[in-house]
């Protein structure tokens, strides 16, 4: 038999390629059977409060001066273990204060009523319907669950602060410091962030799992109100049809979940 | 093919490769030649008691435990699932610090101890705190 160079190169360049294959496959068959040892069960926990769409409602009128929306603020950022760094530019926030026309900038104008230019509001995520964070994140570390809230999983964010750039509350921080040395007192049940990770409320989605209400909510002795949108008899729907309410920039097409009564 | 078995500089040469074999094996005989005994991970406090089991056995977490604790993160951030049922039925909270710390109190002894020997460095405790160690 008369064999050419060539026709000999090819034939053993498609052996080769047998050959090759065979242990190629036996490791992605062997992954398969990996996966497949570990296929435990997980699930809720039985406590769980559930809804479609979670919200907030805020009731301004409740508060008077800075320290009524104190008790709230520290609630959060102790059981969440957010550092306070004095440098305005390192600061870390989940809850804040801030003026009328810095929370509402759209509808401030000159001949506001005392009582409102001088109020401080809380602000905080406002977990939206559409929310831009969300779209903007390169590595899919911030996300919307299925009840409406926007959350954070710290493990996969890179630091690209995109997700800043595009929130239009100022709903996020960073963290320029390693966050450690600057928290008071730690709560051992809750993670820290590190260095380089974009961190912002969470809605406490870690005391939902256990049937508590978020923080804020039950430190703000009845001011702040939490339940189901989706739910026409919740108690921030009742809120909703009874009390005039606004949201932060509602001409931005975000959909935020906060409403106040202002 | 010009037959030319002449090599330049052989002196220079091979007393530079034995240099070289002589640093590059430097690790090997500065150690006698033995390895370094793999440590055994101590069982203390909880984790430590007789008739007390972890969430799964003992060889399987062994092997397996980097996939637990991936599984663990993923399902409770992002499915919002806490609770993990083993094969017997029995319910955890999916938590390193909340449950797996519970058992095994003493990371350094537990956790550090293999993963400085195998030069495993993951960064579990960037974040998660162990309640023993001070900030």
């Amino acid at each position: 038999m008369e064999s050419s160079r060539r026709s000999f190169l090819k034939i053993a360049g498609i052996s080769a390629l047998g050959l090759g294959a065979k242990p190629v496959l036996d490791v992605f068959a062997s992954t398969e059977e990996h996966t497949e040892a570990l296929k435990p069960e997980t699930r809720k926990g039985e406590d769980v409060l559930k809804a479609k769409r979670w919200a907030l409602v805020i009731d301004t009128r409740k508060f008077e001066s800075e320290e009524d929306l104190k008790p709230m603020i520290e609630a959060c950022h102790k059981i969440h273990n957010v550092p306070k760094l004095e440098n305005k530019r390192h600061e870390i926030k989940w809850i804040w204060t801030e003026e009328f026309k810095h929370t509402f900038p759209t509808q401030e104008h000159e001949f506001l009523d005392d009582r409102v230019k001088h109020l401080l509001f809380l602000t905080l995520c406002n977990h939206c319907e559409k929310p831009a964070c969300v779209r903007v994140c390169p590595t899919k570390a911030t996300f919307k669950r299925e009840d409406g809230i926007v959350l954070m999983d710290f493990h996969r964010c890179i630091g690209c602060r995109f997700c800043m750039a595009a929130c239009p509350y100022g709903s996020r921080s960073f963290n320029f410091r390693d966050p450690r040395p600057f928290i008071e007192e730690r709560n051992p049940k809750f993670p820290t962030r590190m260095k380089g990770v974009v961190e912002k409320c969470n809605f406490c989605v870690e005391r939902l799992a256990v049937g508590e209400l978020p923080a804020c909510v039950e430190a703000s002795n009845g001011a702040l109100t939490c339940g189901d949108l989706d739910d026409p008899k919740s108690e921030v729907r009742e809120l909703l049809r009874s009390n005039f309410t606004i949201r932060r920039k509602p001409a931005l097409g975000t959909g935020p979940s906060v409403f106040y009564i202002v | 093919m010009p037959n030319n078995k002449k090599m330049y500089d052989k002196g220079k040469v091979v007393a530079g490769l034995i240099i070289f074999g002589v640093l590059i094996t430097f690790p090997l005989w500065y150690n006698h030649l033995k390895v370094a005994p793999a440590p055994e991970p101590k069982l203390v406090g909880k984790a430590a008691k007789a008739g007390q089991e972890c969430i799964e056995p003992k060889s399987f977490m062994k092997a397996e435990h980097m996939l637990v604790l991936d599984i663990w993160r993923d399902t409770v951030v992002r499915s919002a699932k806490r609770v993990y049922v083993n094969e017997s039925g029995k319910e955890f909270e999916m938590s390193l610090t909340n449950t797996c710390l519970d058992c095994h109190t003493e990371k350094a002894e537990f956790c550090d101890k293999c993963h400085n020997y195998a030069l495993v460095l993951p960064y579990c405790w960037d974040c998660h705190i162990d309640p023993k160690e001070k900030m």
